[in-house]
């Protein structure tokens, strides 16, 4: 039998194999729950993250002072710095993805649809950073300008980021202006900046969708990966990165200074990393 | 060949010049200086430190300078790190750094393609289900969260294995920052393995090998496996970059004396010649790891070969 959904956009069928897949929803509810504690769960705590407990140093997890999950060596209440963590962590990639997601669309969508030298020269350009590994630039870029600033560490994250989306998204152009449609657009003389505004963005969601929702998890560690190397956020603001690399000087006396940010970071990821999976089988027409 | 080669590996120069411009360009151009840590440098000896390092001249001279010294293998003399010149600090460095990376890699070639093919052939079993659970799991890790659990539960609570250290490379020093480095990059060849093997096991290719009655092992190493090889040789390539951000991590939960802390202390301290330094040589590295993944490529795939 030859089922046709006729009624249903490609977004929503995508939507509907999405939501069909019991690992997505998974994903999705684990997410959800973990974002919604990182908005509204430091509230139900007395504590606030920068504020030293003199009485319950490096107390492991219970309900002594009502550190639930325990206190680092100054007394600071490790439950509410990992959901401040997380959501700086979260705030982060996602702003550093945006910037990505912008500057990757606009070079692939000028090169592909230039072509020629211009597309040469600025694809070289792509290969040649390409070439250097992804965190040298990021590394010596946040270093040199302001250490632990947070706006130098977005643009560092969303600068290197663009790479990819800029190569997938200008192999798209090249199909894409090759088609039919726009050349009846040029033919109507409609000026280049408006077909690729009208005609070319729209066309690019799907690939553009799905790369950036494996994106958000690769800023996320990028982000904590600067941050555990002491050039991303500094002490005493917290994020995932730093937690894990406080912990991991404690490990010996207070495993749980570890346990806990690693635990949260690795579920983040590892629902980010699942659901982008997911998202691009539920998007890939092949698959269906 | 030989002509194509030497072809190949100068072509690298100019991407390596404009590597090394831009790194130069960008480290000269933040603010900040290398002496701004100094308490109480007054400003005649600042002047002096500055001339004796050539700090004072233009930039397009320094520039000059930089190329030229660079071009006899010499990367200058480290302006933090006194009385050693960056190709001493590297040279010190670079073989623990080697040594991680090349073993890490081949450990995970040795484990990866393996378990790859263990999946492809029991497909959608639960060898299949366990190695890429285990596999997905692997990928997500950062390894500055397996390093640091790798090293509680087998040097803190078990006690086989030294916490960190290096002791001029023993074994037993070795085996948590390799196995920390290998893990990601065996669960993504394993991944890979699977996926293209999967794919050329249904290929018409080796249907007509079964159909000619050949046995199903060589079916498999002869038919299916070398063609399904490709895209793991190609990953290759982004492996080595991989290796090289991956051990500034692992050198620095293991305390390694490898090169990895120069360039995140060097870019702290903005020790230029250090930075400048590494960049060039790690660029260099992946530049010619790339090259190597490519020629291996072209010498392995038939339509390049022959094409």
């Amino acid at each position: 039998m030859v089922e046709l959904s006729v009624s249903h956009s490609p977004a929503s069928s995508a939507a509907a194999r999405l939501w069909a897949q019991q690992g997505a929803r998974a994903a999705l509810a684990v997410l959800l729950a973990l974002v919604l504690l990182a908005c509204l769960g430091p509230a139900l705590s007395p504590w606030q993250p920068e504020t030293l407990d003199w009485h319950h140093l490096a107390q492991a997890p219970g309900l002594a002072g009502a550190h639930w999950l325990g206190t680092d060596r100054l007394g600071r209440d490790l439950y509410v710095r990992t959901l401040h963590g997380v959501r700086l962590s979260l705030l982060l990639s996602v702003a550093a993805s945006a910037i990505s997601l912008v500057i990757g669309i606009g070079w692939g969508m000028v090169a592909g649809y230039a072509g020629g030298r211009l597309d040469a020269v600025m694809m070289r350009f792509v290969d040649v950073l390409y070439a250097l590994p992804y965190l040298f630039i990021v590394i010596i870029l946040t270093s040199l300008l302001a250490r632990g600033s947070l706006v130098v560490l977005l643009l560092g994250l969303g600068g290197v980021g663009w790479l990819t989306m800029a190569r997938i998204v200008r192999g798209q152009t090249l199909a894409l202006k090759r088609r039919e449609f726009i050349e009846a657009a040029r033919a109507t003389g409609v000026g280049s900046a408006q077909i690729l505004w009208r005609h070319v963005l729209p066309n690019l969601l799907g690939p553009v969708l799905v790369y950036a929702a494996l994106i958000v998890p690769q800023m996320i560690l990028f982000e904590s990966f600067l941050s555990f190397l002491g050039l991303g956020v500094q002490e005493p603001q917290a994020s995932l990165g730093n937690l894990v690399y406080g912990g991991a000087q404690e490990m010996e006396s207070a495993p749980w200074m570890l346990l806990v940010p690693a635990a949260v970071l690795v579920a983040l990821l590892v629902c980010l990393n699942l659901l982008g999976d997911r998202l691009r089988d539920a998007l890939d027409p092949r698959a269906h | 060949m030989l002509r194509y080669l030497l072809q190949r590996t100068l072509g690298l120069v100019p991407t390596l010049l404009v590597i090394v411009s831009v790194s130069f360009l960008i480290l000269r151009l933040a603010p900040g200086g290398p002496f701004d840590q100094e308490q109480g440098l007054s400003a005649p000896v600042r002047a002096n430190l500055e001339r004796a390092y050539g700090l004072n001249e233009s930039l397009p001279r320094q520039y000059a300078h930089y190329l030229r010294a660079l071009a006899h293998g010499d990367f200058g003399p480290s302006l933090r790190q006194r009385d050693f010149s960056v190709r001493e600090l590297i040279a010190q460095g670079l073989p623990v750094s080697l040594t991680l990376g090349l073993a890490a890699l081949v450990l995970a070639i040795a484990c990866g393609i393996p378990a790859g093919i263990a999946a492809a052939l029991r497909h959608a079993r639960s060898t299949d289900h366990t190695l890429s659970a285990l596999s997905a799991l692997a990928l997500a890790l950062p390894s500055f969260v397996t390093g640091p659990l790798l090293a509680l539960v087998f040097a803190i609570h078990l006690h086989w294995l030294p916490v960190a250290g290096w002791q001029g490379g023993a074994l037993r020093f070795l085996v948590l920052p390799v196995l920390t480095l290998a893990l990601p990059m065996g669960a993504y060849l394993a991944r890979l393995t699977r996926a293209s093997l999967l794919e050329s096991l249904r290929s018409p290719y080796v249907r007509s090998a079964r159909a000619r009655g050949l046995g199903s092992a060589r079916v498999l190493w002869c038919h299916a496996l070398p063609p399904a090889l490709l895209p793991v040789v190609s990953y290759l390539g982004p492996a080595s970059a991989f290796v090289v951000t991956g051990s500034l991590v692992v050198e620095s939960v293991f305390g390694l004396p490898g090169t990895g802390r120069y360039l995140v202390q060097g870019a702290i301290d903005r020790d230029y010649p250090l930075v400048l330094g590494m960049v060039v040589v790690y660029g260099a590295l992946t530049l010619l790891l790339n090259l190597l993944a490519d020629l291996l490529y072209g010498w392995l795939d038939p339509a390049v070969r022959h094409g």
